[in-house]
């Protein structure tokens, strides 16, 4: 797993994918935190970072999408997928070791907006002013995000060869997890269902822990989704059927 | 189904030449015999392990270089057969890294992107793929195809020299491969083996007729050489030159020569012509 982590890592250094998703992940949170008029905290008269974690899972849906479009399609498009089972690893610690990479890429795009809640804890009314537990709460739910994303990313391109396709696929079972299932919720058809459909969805476990409630229930949550689509993954894997 | 009941061993030490018409299942038997892809039905055995049950031990126990030899074209040769050593558990991976591009003359190339790498390179850095973690069993997916001759000469010699410590499977369409590198050769079309045995004896004995090439000084015409008994039929190539195709098995020179005799001519060259293995798969493989 370390082997294939470690050249998936590189493989994210040397062909610029990382520095890439990490600029563009910290200028498009810059942009709206900073300096948009209608979301800039500073305008804004509250200190905390809420413009940050609703803005964050919409970006994250595209750049991990992006980063994992071509962790299996290009294996098995190229064909290196051959030379890559053929060697004495499990399939597991293939998925795990490029599941753990692009979790790496989401972490190291997360990190340097730490200077944000620097800034924004400094620059409070009275320094120090804003919701620290609700504020790290926050960052543990955007990391767990992440890691079902990478999961969503690694599935969607082990079931198909074409990355463009495993791009849209993965950011649509995205954008199903995360929101669909709130909005299904508040349809009328729904009545009586909704709240079962909403607590499936992404965004109602996110926003608990946004709270700064570390509820054990939201943690099994995220593992078992992210755990849910490695275990698909390694299905796909298995069958060979390519 | 592009595998149907095929059978064969190899005893360790053997060179193998895997024949037969594209579409045949070569491809498909080594997939199987690497663990790459499972087969439906039956059981195979490399290195003694079993492919379905200890396939992780197989996989330690076998090189493979797959067909259009596949790899990460933005990796470094050191960096790649880094990973690769990496993934099979060698140890002293630097030693082991070194003495490898040695073996496979990647010395000049082993800082390069495999991208930037010609074709015969490339088809280096795959064998150095499969060899570095010191494999009893390679297996060998066309190994030279797409390759120019001055290349698929030196992959060939190669090969052959890696053959004489291990045993090797190689695949191939392409006869000159076999009869340059192979002891034995399994033919196989349509998902069935057709033949299986050793390179010199497939030539001669798919072969009913020996063919003589001849040239005379001298006049001689065809129904001359026909009157001769065991002559089956006779070819000319030019104004001098014949080619007389024997039905006896027996070395028929001296009769040619008694014949020159007779008539009065001179024989300015004599040659039995062997039947070639490309001769040998035509005949097994088109119907």
């Amino acid at each position: 797993m370390r082997t294939i982590y470690i050249k998936e890592i590189r493989s994210f250094l040397s062909s610029f994918i990382a520095y890439i998703v990490i600029v563009v992940f910290l200028i498009a949170n810059g942009l709206f935190m900073w300096i948009f008029e209608d979301t800039n905290v500073l305008d804004f008269g509250y200190a905390n970072m809420d413009t940050l974690f609703e803005l964050s899972p919409w970006i994250l849906m595209f750049l991990v999408s992006a980063i994992t479009m071509r962790s299996f399609s290009e294996e098995k498009k190229v064909g290196t997928i051959e030379t890559l089972t053929t060697k004495p690893i499990s399939d597991l610690s293939i998925i795990m070791g490029k599941f753990f990479a692009g979790f790496t890429l989401v972490l190291f795009s997360l990190l340097p907006t730490i200077i944000y809640f620097y800034s924004v804890y400094q620059l409070g009314e009275t320094a120090g002013n804003i919701d620290t537990g609700a504020t790290f709460g926050s960052y543990l739910g955007l990391l767990m995000l992440g890691g079902v994303y990478v999961a969503i990313g690694i599935f969607a391109s082990a079931i198909t060869e074409n990355q463009i396709v495993s791009f849209v696929l993965s950011l649509f079972v995205c954008f199903i997890f995360y929101m669909a299932f709130d909005y299904l919720g508040n349809l009328d058809a729904f009545k009586g269902t909704d709240f079962f459909l909403e607590w499936i969805g992404i965004n109602f476990h996110y926003r608990s822990i946004s709270k700064g409630v570390l509820d054990t229930r939201d943690v099994i949550y995220f593992l078992s989704l992210t755990g849910l689509f490695i275990w698909l993954t390694k299905i796909v894997f298995e069958s060979r059927k390519w | 189904m592009a595998v149907n009941d095929i059978t064969f061993s190899i005893s360790s030490g053997e060179v193998v030449g895997f024949l037969g018409p594209n579409g045949a299942g070569k491809s498909t038997t080594m997939k199987m015999l690497t663990c790459f892809i499972p087969q439906t039905s039956g059981s195979a055995k490399v290195n003694g392990f079993d492919i379905g049950e200890e396939s992780i031990k197989v996989r330690q126990s076998v090189g493979y270089l797959p067909e259009h030899n596949p790899l990460y074209l933005d990796m470094y040769v050191i960096e790649y057969l880094g990973f690769v050593a990496n993934l099979q558990g060698v140890k002293n991976t630097k030693t082991t890294i070194k003495d490898i591009i040695a073996d496979t003359g990647l010395e000049l190339e082993q800082r390069k992107k495999i991208g930037a790498l010609s074709k015969g390179y490339r088809q280096r850095v795959g064998l150095a793929q499969a060899l570095i973690h010191d494999p009893e069993v390679l297996i060998l997916d066309e190994p030279t195809s797409g390759l120019d001759p001055n290349q698929i000469e030196d992959i060939r010699a190669l090969i052959k020299r890696i053959g004489e410590k291990k045993t090797v499977m190689l695949s191939t369409h392409i006869m000159q491969e076999v009869e340059a590198i192979c002891d034995r050769v399994i033919i196989i079309d349509h998902g069935k083996i057709v033949a299986d045995d050793s390179t010199s004896n497939l030539k001669t004995s798919t072969s009913r007729t020996v063919s003589y090439l001849v040239e005379f000084k001298g006049v001689t015409s065809k129904s001359q050489i026909k009157a001769m008994p065991w002559v089956k039929a006779v070819v000319q190539e030019s104004d001098t030159k014949w080619i007389i195709d024997s039905n006896s098995d027996n070395n028929m020179q001296e009769d040619i020569f008694r014949f020159a005799v007779d008539n009065g001519l001179v024989i300015t060259s004599l040659q039995q012509v062997e039947n070639s293995l490309e001769d040998v798969f035509h005949k097994l493989t088109k119907k």
